[in-house]
């Protein structure tokens, strides 16, 4: 338990806080974007931010891959499971995203047979065994988990499967990095890297962040401490004039991320010459599909979509959320009309979602506080 | 879905050297350690597990520390383990 308690020791966190506080300079504020939604969790599951002084502000980031579906993509995958003897799979998070006519589940209560699975091996399972039906995996997520589709498209490419396919939604990080760094309404000092995206990317290709934009990147842990440690590191790095990629979370992220990974993804997937964010809108080069060699197993080619692009509810600000403008609580609908049960916007859904976070724990009450004492 | 969550692994299976056994938790289900033939997986092993992949080799004691933060997590760790104990790769 000693290393658990060193992760995670109350008074490190308290020391590690003040020594960020000494780095602060006069009248200047700092705001640092946390890219994963796994970061903005532990920052509201265990109140980082109390622990911060007032002129650090934390600003939740694009990382949360359930979050940045946009709603016609969940309707052409309702559209493809309505299609006969289709069997849809999707991971658990991706059943309540509300599309623009309903969810996965009230779909199901429509007829379709839309399941979670686990893994999109599980999925591929259910094709081997229901040479009756035909799967489809909808794919979802950053670098962390389109190695694991592209697996498994060469798993059902060796099996010679005839009636398994994906509906690819693999999305890549750096291009909406970019996107939030040359949106004029952010102004940011620094990131904190995702951690698990670089167990497969690695350190490198986030040095454009540092060449051509300035700004550091420290790729950080999920425990408290290693997000303190990586905000001191941040700090050190602004006070010095330093602007460089650096890995807190060395002990699973290695510097050249995993390479057979990234062999694997390539060797199944291309770029897609542009493909649409919820709330950062259309991104160029942002996502991936299935190459025309894998032709047969692109649901995309197979099924015929609708593709028919949906715009987010007037009343919903996932959007502005999601490129960190506006904080989950500055919501017109955060907490009424959309909560955790009854979802407006994705940032709602998953818990990943900074709203999601900041309902569920309660930690936007020191926020509140703040701002009605700054009024 | 994006929770890594570290297991042991326990077994390799001799006639498809991609897949292994895994003990997450005292639940033991099969993942795939493909992405990981390069490095090199053994029984004994501890690795963090995306979607029924193992990405990346991590030793015991971060291994622990991480099972020890996902379970303060509450429900979006529950669910994962949910989802991973209806698994049935093979």
């Amino acid at each position: 338990m000693r290393f658990v308690d060193e992760y995670r020791d109350a008074d490190k966190a308290r020391a590690l806080a003040a020594e960020i506080a000494r780095l602060c300079g006069p009248g200047r504020e700092y705001k640092f974007m946390e890219v994963c939604g796994g970061h903005t969790h532990t920052i509201y599951k265990h109140g980082i931010e109390d622990y911060l002084p007032e002129n650090i502000t934390l600003v939740h980031g694009p990382g949360c891959p359930v979050c940045v579906i946009p709603m016609g993509r969940v309707d052409d995958a309702i559209h493809i499971a309505r299609q006969p003897g289709v069997l849809m799979t999707s991971f658990g998070d991706m059943m309540r995203v509300p599309g623009g006519g309903g969810n996965f589940f009230d779909s199901n209560a429509e007829g379709t047979n839309i399941r979670m699975v686990y893994s999109p091996l599980d999925a591929l399972k259910i094709a081997r065994e229901r040479p009756d039906v035909r799967v489809v995996f909808m794919a979802i997520g950053f670098e962390t988990t389109a190695p694991s589709t592209a697996m498994t498209v060469l798993r059902a490419a060796k099996e010679g499967l005839e009636n398994f396919s994906v509906f690819c939604n693999h999305v890549t990080i750096l291009p909406a990095i970019k996107a939030i760094l040359d949106s004029p309404d952010q102004r940011l000092d620094g990131f904190l890297g995702p951690g698990h995206v670089s167990t497969v990317i690695g350190c490198e290709p986030y040095r454009f962040i540092v060449r051509d934009y300035g700004k550091p990147l420290v790729v950080a842990g999920f425990e408290p401490l290693d997000v303190l440690q990586s905000i001191y590191q941040l700090m050190l790095q602004v006070r010095d004039g330093r602007a460089e990629v650096e890995n807190q979370y060395a002990r699973v992220v290695p510097w050249q991320g995993n390479p057979t990974a990234l062999k694997v993804i390539t060797e199944v997937m291309e770029l897609r010459p542009y493909f649409e964010w919820r709330g950062l809108g259309f991104i160029s080069h942002s996502a991936l599909r299935l190459r025309e060699e894998y032709a047969r197993f692109d649901a995309e080619r197979l099924f015929d979509l609708p593709g028919v692009r949906v715009a987010d509810p007037k009343s919903c600000q996932c959007g502005e959320v999601l490129k960190g403008v506006l904080k989950p609580w500055e919501c017109k609908v955060f907490g009424t009309a959309c909560t955790p049960e009854t979802p407006i916007g994705t940032c709602m859904v998953s818990p990943e979602g900074a709203c999601a976070a900041y309902y569920n724990f309660g930690r936007f009450t020191r926020a509140r506080v703040r701002e009605a004492s700054v009024r | 879905m994006c929770l890594g969550i570290p297991g042991e692994v326990v077994e390799i299976q001799e006639d498809h050297p991609d897949l292994a056994k895994v003990d997450v938790s005292g639940v033991r289900r099969t993942i795939n350690i493909g992405l990981l033939a390069d490095e090199g997986v053994s029984c004994g092993d501890w690795v963090l597990i995306h979607v029924g992949f193992a990405m990346s080799k991590i030793d015991e004691e971060e291994a622990r520390s991480a099972l020890e933060f996902l379970e303060t997590l509450g429900k979006a760790y529950q669910d994962e383990m949910d989802a991973l104990r209806d698994s049935q790769i093979d």
